[in-house]
């Protein structure tokens, strides 16, 4: 439903509201008076109103690990590196060059003059040297998984030297060169400087609003002040406020910005659990757009005149398979059989949306060290009979896992794929016992206990390295497939952690590839099946939306016709 | 009278403990926790394991259980780890429960506004058009899921027609001034006009949607009670002394019939929480019933404790004042 001009909508909502009755016209004409407040202006101006699928866990991002969060701060606060719009790949963005020893343990950053945080504060390398040392030196409840997620998994330990850290210190010769140490090489740099945890933000805020007093409070923890009302960045937009009873976050432009300015004044997001209800406020012009639409709603979106723009794939989804239970796992050649047995060209077409596409490994191609000459496993039921036969399991038996009540980027529809891969597992003579439970009422827990041997999962990545995707997976023997069960298991975690430490970039790529090609053809832990493209869908009036395949979109580009 | 409820009120802190103790026990016995909603696709054994003994969930149950109660005499809920993460849970069932209670009691008051005039009407008028389109209409309203039928009105009104909001609670767009969280008592209070209607207009769906089970209820209550009443010694008495039907309308059928209907009404109240639930997803209403639907989805232990421990005292309160009122309407009572 397009949106007339309102002068124009209140008369035609006036003449179908006759018909309704007295009450409702008053509603009625109020509403179109409402409507017609909302924005002033197209173009330079107006409100940008996203739904949002949950409430954001507060706003320091470096406190938070999820994407609706993210969504929000990534307008707010930026990285001294950021990605080019619409790819995965690095670029400047507070830091305009970089460079590194060849040791690659000495980062040093130029940084972006004349760029101030929102609270009038300079950014410069002592500030970024504050952010840096503020994260390193996190204490108590700040060292919890749930809240330094990100610094955990990608730096490792803190000041208190409990884990050793990626991180060792750093320093700022002058205003605008910050040089940080690491304690080895590593792949992830400079790439992890995109992520949002670690954005920048203003000192002065943070000491003034205490953002490092996360109160332990019982078994949990209490967001402190800044978290909860008073980020502080140097981004296109500035917080404005947070009202949780209504369930919506206000951002206003900010206009000292110092790259290219926002165009709409005003950004909104509006908390909307539920996916059918985001469908209905993008169809009443309540809101401009909302993530992850249905893949089965794609086309009745295209249809009603919605922008429905769907993302390069940057995830996988996977097989899961547990050794630990089941010793007949354990053998190449079983787990070979599996991934012959699966018809995954089918799956693809039959059970994905558009633009998804087979997984030869496990990630996509558009990451540093893809084989494209890693062995295939192409659709051979009579192979995979024959692989079991030969490993003594003509009659194997599997309890295999799906999980219900959720949809995932790489997953949007669990059931329907569970069952195409069952199918195909039973034409080789292999007895599969389902389990389905809810995502969170029992299939993470079951995966994560090893009760499961085969399982549907997968991953989204965070920026553009290998490591990444593998180093998540299967960087240490205690994990989800239970790697240790098999003499490789270590082999192949300490491959990854060579690779990861290699300073030289076409080395790097080198080794990567290497264990690709093991991990498909000697180790095959898991069986990649798919790479799914996640679609961001917008009204017909909003324009200038540059989508990202990180699902890190920067809406200071768009603009809202017709307000 | 004062006794009586002490003696009530001390029955409630025994319902709420027990309670406590049952919900506790149940939450945990269920599938999953919040770590798997905390962590989800990046759960590593190793984060599952820290974060786990963060939250406390490694120790046994008793244990936990005890941590809550030392806590909870103290006013501390513990923490939301799924709804609203890092919010107090007290905070976020105050916060929540503003909207629920605003839209609950505007459906009971559409409930009560129709279901009890035209209960009596319909009695009064026995076999009638009127009393048969009643009934009919009253039997839809039980049979159509609240579901269903707030769903129905908010694709005509909201997402056809475009009249009324399709959600939310108050436009973004208003910056209204917050003091109690009942969005338009506080328009009523800072004079701030037009967030108060434009908080009411996006009540008027979600309150239809909401009483049209506690109107059916209301409506057949009153009715069955109104034709009983009506055939009463005591009516025909005063009839044959000469009242006029105004003064026997009033003084004896209304009076004497209304006693079984605010029975009813205090028993509302279960129903009108457990419809919030539905009704608040459909409309996007940041309440208390969305709490507890999101609270499951997120095993948000603190969140749901809280909410349906308080939900569970305002139900024991609500019956509570009811038997109360009952006592001040039939004087028989009161002596007891």
């Amino acid at each position: 439903m397009s949106r007339a001009p309102s002068g124009q909508r209140r008369a035609t909502t006036r003449r179908r509201v006759a018909t309704v009755g007295v009450a409702l016209v008053a509603a009625a004409s109020l509403a179109a008076c409402a409507e017609s407040q909302r924005g002033a202006g197209g173009g330079e101006g107006g409100t940008f109103t996203f739904g949002a699928a949950g409430a954001p866990d507060g706003f320091d991002p470096f406190y938070a690990s999820d994407g609706e969060t993210f969504r929000v701060t990534r307008q707010i606060t930026e990285g001294l590196v950021g990605f080019k719009p619409g790819s995965a790949d690095v670029q400047p963005e507070l830091a305009e060059s970089w460079e590194h020893s060849p040791d690659g343990k000495t980062w040093t950053f130029k940084l972006r003059t004349g760029v101030k945080f929102h609270d009038g504060t300079d950014f410069n390398a002592e500030a970024v040297c504050k952010n840096f040392q503020r994260m390193y030196e996190q204490t108590g409840a700040g060292q919890n998984y749930a809240l330094s997620y990100y610094w955990i998994e990608n730096f490792g330990g803190f000041s208190d030297g409990k884990n050793p850290s990626l991180y060792e210190s750093c320093e700022a010769p002058d205003p605008t060169t910050a040089v940080l140490h690491l304690t080895r090489a590593s792949s992830k740099f400079p790439d992890i400087l995109g992520l949002p945890s670690f954005s920048m933000q203003s000192p002065t805020a943070m000491e003034k609003y205490q953002a490092n007093n996360v109160q332990a409070q019982g078994d949990s923890f209490i967001y402190p002040e800044y978290s909860r009302s008073h980020p502080t960045g140097t981004g296109p937009f500035k917080f404005v406020s947070y009202d949780e009873g209504n369930g919506t976050i206000k951002l206003e432009r900010n206009e000292e910005y110092w790259g290219e300015k926002a165009k709409v004044k005003e950004l909104i997001f509006r908390i909307i659990p539920d996916e059918t209800v985001r469908k209905q406020e993008l169809e009443s012009g309540a809101i401009d757009g909302y993530d992850f639409p249905n893949a089965a709603d794609l086309k009745a979106l295209r249809d009603a005149g919605h922008n429905v723009q769907v993302r390069d794939p940057f995830n996988i989804m996977y097989l899961g398979i547990t050794q630990k239970n089941n010793p007949a796992l354990r053998d190449l050649r079983v787990r070979q059989a599996l991934a012959y047995a699966l018809d995954r060209e089918t799956l693809v077409k039959a059970n994905l949306p558009e633009g998804a596409s087979v997984a030869t490994q496990f990630y996509p191609d558009t990451v540093d060290g893809y084989a494209p000459d890693v062995q295939q496993y192409p659709h051979d039921p009579a192979k995979a009979r024959q692989l079991l036969a030969e490993a003594g399991v003509p009659d194997l038996t599997v309890t295999f896992y799906w999980p219900t009540e959720v949809t995932r980027p790489y997953m949007p529809d669990p059931q329907g794929i569970y069952n195409a891969l069952a199918e195909d597992l039973r034409e080789v003579g292999i007895t599969v016992n389902p389990v389905s439970k809810p995502w969170n009422g029992g299939y993470i827990d079951d995966v994560d206990n090893a009760r499961a041997d085969l399982f549907l999962l997968g991953w989204t990545g965070d920026y553009n390295t290998p490591d990444n995707f593998i180093g998540t997976f299967f960087g240490s023997t205690d994990n989800r497939f239970f790697t240790g069960a098999s003499p490789w298991g270590q082999e192949l975690a300490d491959q990854l952690k060579a690779a990861d430490s290699e300073p030289d970039e076409a080395k790097r790529n080198q080794m990567y590839q290497d264990i690709n090609r093991k991990l498909m053809s000697e180790y095959l832990p898991a069986i990649p099946l798919s790479h799914s493209p996640p679609a961001i869908v917008t009204s017909s009036e909003v324009e200038g939306l540059q989508t990202s395949p990180l699902t890190a979109e920067g809406f200071a580009s768009v603009s809202v016709s017709g307000q | 009278m004062l006794r009586y409820t002490v003696r009530r009120l001390a029955q409630m802190v025994l319902v709420v403990f027990v309670l406590s103790l049952l919900l506790f026990a149940w939450l945990r016995s269920l599938p999953g926790g919040p770590v798997s909603a905390l962590l989800g696709d990046r759960a590593t054994p190793e984060a599952r394991a820290q974060l786990e003994a963060d939250l406390g969930l490694d120790q046994p149950i008793f244990v936990q259980y005890w941590r809550f109660l030392e806590r909870a005499v103290t006013g501390d809920f513990g923490v939301s780890t799924g709804v609203q993460r890092g919010t107090p849970a007290l905070e976020v069932f105050l916060t929540r429960f503003p909207a629920t209670l605003e839209l609950s009691v505007l459906a009971l008051l559409l409930a009560v506004a129709v279901g009890i005039p035209l209960g009596y009407l319909a009695a009064r008028k026995r076999g009638s058009w009127l009393d048969n389109l009643s009934i009919t209409w009253s039997l839809v309203g039980v049979a159509v899921p609240v579901f269903f039928l707030a769903f129905l009105l908010k694709f005509v009104f909201a997402v056809q027609l475009g009249v009324l909001p399709a959600s939310g609670r108050q436009d973004a767009g208003l910056d209204a001034t917050r003091i109690t969280g009942f969005y338009i008592l506080d328009g009523l209070m800072t004079r701030e006009w037009d967030a108060a209607w434009n908080s009411f207009v996006h009540l008027v769906l979600p309150a239809i949607a909401l009483s049209t089970i506690p109107f059916a209820v209301i409506f057949r209550i009153t009715r069955a009670a109104v034709l009983d009443v009506m055939d009463e010694d005591y009516v025909r008495t005063a009839r044959a002394k000469g009242l006029t039907s105004m003064v026997i309308r009033r003084r004896h059928i209304l009076h004497n019939a209304m006693l079984p209907v605010v029975t009813t009404i205090g028993l509302q109240t279960g129903a009108l929480l457990a419809g919030a639930v539905l009704t608040e997803r459909v409309f996007n209403i940041a309440g208390i019933g969305q709490a507890v639907a999101l609270g499951f989805e997120r095993k948000d232990f603190p969140v749901l404790q809280v909410v349906i421990l308080a939900s569970a005292m305002v139900y024991v309160l609500v019956n509570l004042l009811v038997d109360l009122s009952y006592a001040l309407i039939d004087p028989r009572l009161r002596t007891r």
